[in-house]
């Protein structure tokens, strides 16, 4: 009886968003009488950052500072229309809906620019700072906040925007059944190392290093956010989370969060993160889905390592003593 | 059923309600005070995401009757931050990028606040043991220790 080492790798590829039947989502962009922008949106922001991703990516295709932008996901009734926030495609999709309304509204902004300072909207640019400047002469140039001001008041014009992202419904061929579900891939792999003790089954995760492929990290600071938590997720999940009962009676299974067992601050493994930036071809400035696949390859990785450590293999989650002591007693017996 | 009448210090200012007999304080504060910085993951006592500070002590106001609050002096996350400046324990959890949807953060906001005012320099293992009540579905913990370690740190510059 000992507490043995183990190691294991896995390497995921995962879509970002489904494509069952199409899959769009919509958004409106347009100025508020001062110059800011909103954004209306029916995806919904819990907690993984879509409001501030999105205002990024308005605030950069109008050419505005991000605190101009507002992001109103408060209503999927009233909204336009989105698919919804699953499958990693927040980024994707609405992103991709975000620059095309924010493009025409920029183009109407311009529009009206180019009236009040009697030039052609081509040959206007943003400073981004909230200035709308004639190229190749910056001292003629008027503020946004002006600009809107204009169009409210004097010129009857609406400086707003309607975008679509749709990645149509890929039918699978008849012959061999290939399909295209999704256009874009993020990438992840995980090396992680355990202490498993084969008298009492307990697997301890020292170490789980993580290298993640996301196409550009459109906000640095909030992947790392997102992928150190789905990491610690993934944990949970290999070993702890389940609302199944150890035996084949419902009955004994959890009826609540008391009895629905997750690790607590005390139990972290040592974690590493690494992103490597790919930019995806399709992606709003390269940006694919880095959203459910943080917690996937751990999983594999932990049940690779426990192989490694006392050789049997777990495929059965969360890899409990149980399920290890029971795995050693039948490798014993065979 | 006859009404109760409870009072407290509620965030230094006085409240005063008549409330069911048996009404928990987290009910009481959210539903009818307006309070509602507390959050109610579990109402059993094992998320920690309703805590609040009872005359100095970490409590769950889901575990605890209103109207054994009388007198008492209640701190809620809403009370933190003073006049438009956040606590420093709130700018560290921003800065360290220690929340994600939320619903565990005025309940961790509270526990960090008892620890460092009992413990203002403590270990990464203080820390740890003061948050273990605390459930988070979202960040892996860690971000949250190191916001509570930097706050620590950020209060003693400034004892200093
Ligand atoms: S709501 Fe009080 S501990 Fe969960
Ligand atoms: S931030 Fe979501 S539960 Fe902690």
């Amino acid at each position: 009886m000992a507490i043995r080492r183990g190691r294991g790798v896995a390497a995921i590829n995962y879509p970002t968003g489904m494509n069952l039947g199409g899959d769009p989502t919509q958004a409106l962009v347009h100025s508020t009488p001062t110059g800011n922008f909103m954004v209306t949106l029916s995806s919904v922001d819990l907690g993984q950052g879509m409001k501030q991703i999105m205002a990024q990516i308005c605030a950069e295709t109008i050419g505005v500072p991000t605190d101009r932008v507002i992001v109103d996901t408060a209503d999927t009734d009233t909204g336009p229309h989105c698919m919804g926030t699953f499958a990693s495609r927040g980024t994707h999709r609405a992103g991709n809906a975000v620059i095309q309304a924010a493009r025409e509204a920029r183009q109407v902004m311009l529009e009206v620019a180019a009236e009040e300072l009697e030039v052609n909207a081509s040959d206007l640019e943003t400073d981004g700072q909230g200035n709308i400047l004639v190229k190749g002469a910056p001292q003629r140039s008027i503020s946004i906040f002006d600009v809107a001001l204009s169009a409210h008041f004097k010129r009857g014009r609406s400086i707003s925007g309607r975008g679509m992202f749709l990645i149509p419904r890929s039918y699978p061929e008849k012959e061999t059944g290939a399909m295209k579900p999704s256009t874009c891939y993020a990438h992840a792999c995980t090396v992680a190392e355990v202490e498993v003790d084969d008298e009492t089954g307990e697997v301890t995760v020292l170490t789980v290093r993580n290298v993640f492929e996301i196409g550009r990290a459109l906000n640095p600071k909030m992947v790392e956010q997102q992928l150190v938590g789905g990491s610690w997720m993934a944990i949970s999940h290999a070993l702890y989370e389940t609302t199944e009962p150890y035996y084949p009676d419902r009955d004994h299974g959890g009826t609540d969060f008391n009895q629905y067992l997750m690790p607590g601050p005390g139990d972290l493994a040592q974690t590493e993160i690494i992103v490597l930036e790919r930019p995806s071809a399709d992606g709003p400035f390269g940006a694919k889905g880095p959203g459910e696949m943080c917690a996937n390859p751990q999983i594999p990785a932990v049940a690779n390592a426990v192989f490694d450590a006392v050789g049997v293999r777990i495929d059965t989650l969360p890899i409990t003593p149980e399920r290890i002591l029971r795995a050693l007693k039948a490798q014993a017996s065979n | 059923m006859a009404k109760i009448p409870v009072q407290f210090m509620l965030n230094g200012a006085e409240k005063a309600e008549f409330i069911d007999s048996g009404t928990t304080l987290l009910n009481a504060l959210r539903d009818k005070i307006g309070d509602t910085s507390p959050k109610g993951g579990c109402h059993q006592g094992t998320c920690g995401a309703c805590s609040v500070i009872i005359d100095g002590e970490l409590r769950l106001s889901c575990l605890t009757l209103a109207e054994t609050c009388n007198g008492a002096a209640i701190t809620t996350t809403s009370g933190l931050s003073q006049g438009g400046v956040l606590h420093p324990l709130q700018r560290a959890f921003l800065d360290a990028f220690a929340t994600q949807c939320g619903f565990c953060t005025p309940g961790m906001l509270m526990a960090a606040k008892v620890l460092l005012d009992h413990t203002p320099d403590p270990s990464r293992d203080e820390v740890v043991e003061a948050l273990s009540g605390n459930i988070c579905r979202c960040t892996g913990y860690e971000p949250i220790i190191q916001a509570v370690l930097t706050a620590a740190r950020s209060n003693s510059q400034n004892a200093a």
